[in-house]
């Protein structure tokens, strides 16, 4: 399983790509494997908000419905259109061209709270012990 | 020893509509004694403008259709079913029986009470039986299934907490409770607060304690939860939850692990739900629609859903109107055949012979668990009740998935545990064999299992691509979700 050492980690699998003041946000490796196929994307509308730790959005695989979580508060820039159409994408390249959302970043200071790709990896170890 | 699956002569059968031939035709009405009405009248949007495409077949046609597709199916009458939560016990055919007598079954939702006390009888003495197995001061016998039952049971909850003059906002939910709980107190406006349980996964006191505060209208609990463990810390979590006035939902969807052993209404349970159709043994899955009746505690009374059976001299009554009730939950009176082969299999088995499902029902659990410790990995330690919870970590070594392992299980013949739930044990087999199994076919099960385990190690292929010996091979899930196809087209 692969984790980029460029972005930034939240406890319920979500990986940040910050870039001045935009975050790109989508599911890390560990969560698309863990979800199985996905089959079912729900992202919020351009300019709607979005809250650290809480919903956005939903992802449903053939397991699963789950919930995704903001890694940071902002508001919707961009989200990925393509991707809605094609969930599978999802499952094939998590980091690039399956990233969910863009947000403008509402509060810089909350990058503080999530985790480097090492803190990630053995946030995982710990879940799975 | 051997297992049941073997392979067999199975007939493909095309879908009705392919089998069409025009002009065929299966019976023959009598001519109609209505008058032919004239249709010109009728807007033209309400017309169809083309003939529907039902198929036209022959009797034998649709007689061979069923009996062919019952032949591919596998059934709770044909083997062991051990899909854990779901508790598919044998469903007993007096119960059937029962529910056929002319009376029960030929009697009109719509006619008079005097017309129908035999049936409001036997739910009045089914409200009795559960309150009395439950320690319960009331039930009501309407909601059609165990969320609906969820739902009702959140909306007294809600109601009791209006007539103190506070709804209150949240509603706390252990990780290991069932699924349809959030959903439940979501639907009645409350914030969900997820309480993780602790390492032997369970919940402590002290856990509910730091969340609770006087916005929390209820704790919802699964007991025992779905690890199969019993949450034995209810008493003083319902000490803490009712210090600030909030009240104990208890889902007892598990309850095949409790009769005549624990009654939860007397460990503090303000709340609780009854699956019929898991522990009352009534059929489910396609067999049959759900019941979840509700019991409650004496002061939840005045919410309880309309109609109320009331008995006055001997005779049944219903009362329809009460201020504080939340209404009717559903039309008519429940899905009342349920209810006939639920009250027939207490009245069969009376309090010692339900005693004994709970008592057997654990001691198959177990017989597994302790089978097939170490071949699996078990992700919790502590003893369990009615179903047990493997996981495949010792099998993913050999990079095989929970999934192979269920499908592999088909080629030996048995349905498969449910899999991948509950979502804290990762690729989670959950098996609940009920007390319906005889030590032969457990012991069959165990080898199966065993061999599968083996198979990881030696010929990891035969698994990954079972199974082998069913009428079709692995189905492609993930097309079927992603390219719905929910009508027939030519």
């Amino acid at each position: 399983m692969e984790f980029p050492e460029d972005l930034k980690y939240t406890k319920e699998h979500e990986w940040v790509k910050v870039n001045g003041e935009i975050a790109t946000i989508g599911i890390t490796d560990y969560a698309q494997e863990q979800l199985g196929d996905i089959v079912y994307l729900e992202l919020p509308a351009e300019g709607e908000a979005v809250e650290q730790g809480e919903p956005f959005g939903v992802v449903e695989s053939v397991k699963a419905v789950s919930d995704l979580y903001a890694a940071l508060s902002g508001t919707v820039l961009e989200i990925n259109d393509p991707l809605v159409e094609n969930p599978e994408t999802l499952n094939e390249d998590c980091y690039e061209e399956g990233w969910l959302i863009k947000i403008k970043i509402g509060d810089p200071k909350e990058l503080k709270n999530l985790m480097d790709c090492k803190s990630y990896q053995a946030h995982i170890k710990e879940e799975t012990a | 020893m051997t297992t049941p699956g073997t392979t067999g002569l199975i007939l493909e059968e095309p879908l009705l509509c392919e089998q069409s031939v025009k002009g065929r035709i299966g019976f023959s009405l009598p001519p109609s004694g209505v008058p032919e009405s004239n249709l010109s009248n009728l807007p033209k949007s309400l017309l169809r403008q083309k003939s529907a495409e039902l198929p036209e077949i022959s009797e034998v046609d649709g007689v061979r259709h069923f009996v062919r597709l019952s032949q591919q199916n596998y059934c709770k009458d044909a083997g062991l079913y051990p899909l854990g939560s779901c508790t598919m016990k044998y469903n007993p055919k007096t119960t059937e029986a029962a529910s056929k007598i002319p009376g029960f079954a030929n009697s009109h939702p719509l006619s008079t009470t005097e017309g129908m006390q035999g049936n409001l009888k036997l739910i009045y003495e089914l409200q009795e039986y559960l309150a009395e197995i439950s320690g319960m001061d009331f039930v009501t016998c309407w909601p059609a299934a165990g969320s609906h039952g969820e739902l009702t049971g959140m909306l007294m909850i809600r109601a009791f907490h209006e007539s103190k003059g506070n709804p209150r906002k949240k509603v706390i939910i252990p990780d290991s409770a069932h699924g349809t709980n959030p959903a439940s107190a979501a639907i009645c406006q409350y914030e969900v607060i997820t309480l993780p349980s602790n390492k032997e996964g369970i919940l402590t006191a002290d856990a509910v304690r730091e969340v609770m505060d006087e916005e929390v209208a209820a704790l919802m609990v699964t007991n025992p939860n779905t690890l199969g463990i019993f949450e034995e810390n209810i008493l003083e979590i319902c000490e803490v939850v009712h210090k600030k006035g909030g009240l104990v939902y208890c889902d007892g969807a598990n309850l095949n692990a409790l009769l005549g052993i624990v009654r939860l209404g007397e460990a503090g349970v303000d709340v609780l739900h009854f699956n019929l159709h898991k522990t009352f043994s009534t059929p489910h899955g396609g067999g049959g629609p759900g019941a979840g009746p509700v019991g409650i505690k004496k002061k939840l009374e005045p919410f309880l859903p309309t109609p109320l059976i009331i008995k006055e001299n001997g005779t049944f009554n219903l009362e329809w109107s009460r201020g504080q009730s939340i209404g009717r939950v559903k039309a008519y009176f429940g899905n009342f055949g349920m209810l006939v082969r639920a009250y027939t299999y207490i009245r069969e088995f009376g309090p010692e012979g339900l005693r004994r499902i709970s008592e057997m029902a654990v001691l198959n659990a177990n017989y597994i668990r302790k089978n097939l410790e170490g071949t699996y990995h078990l992700p919790y330690s502590k003893p369990v009740l009615h179903e047990c919870v493997f996981s495949d970590k010792l099998q993913k070594e050999h990079d095989i998935k929970t999934l192979d392992i269920a499908k592999r299980l088909m080629d030996y013949g048995f349905h498969p545990p449910t899999i991948y739930f509950p979502l804290i044990v990762p690729g989670a087999l959950m098996i609940e064999p009920t007390e319906s199994e005889p030590k032969a076919s457990l012991d069959q099960f165990i080898e199966a299992m065993k061999t599968i385990a083996k198979e990881c190690q030696d010929t990891p292929e035969i698994v990954k691509t079972a199974p082998h010996k069913t009428f079709r091979g692995r189905l492609d899930e993930v097309k079927a979700a992603r390219e719905l196809k929910l009508r027939w087209t030519t």
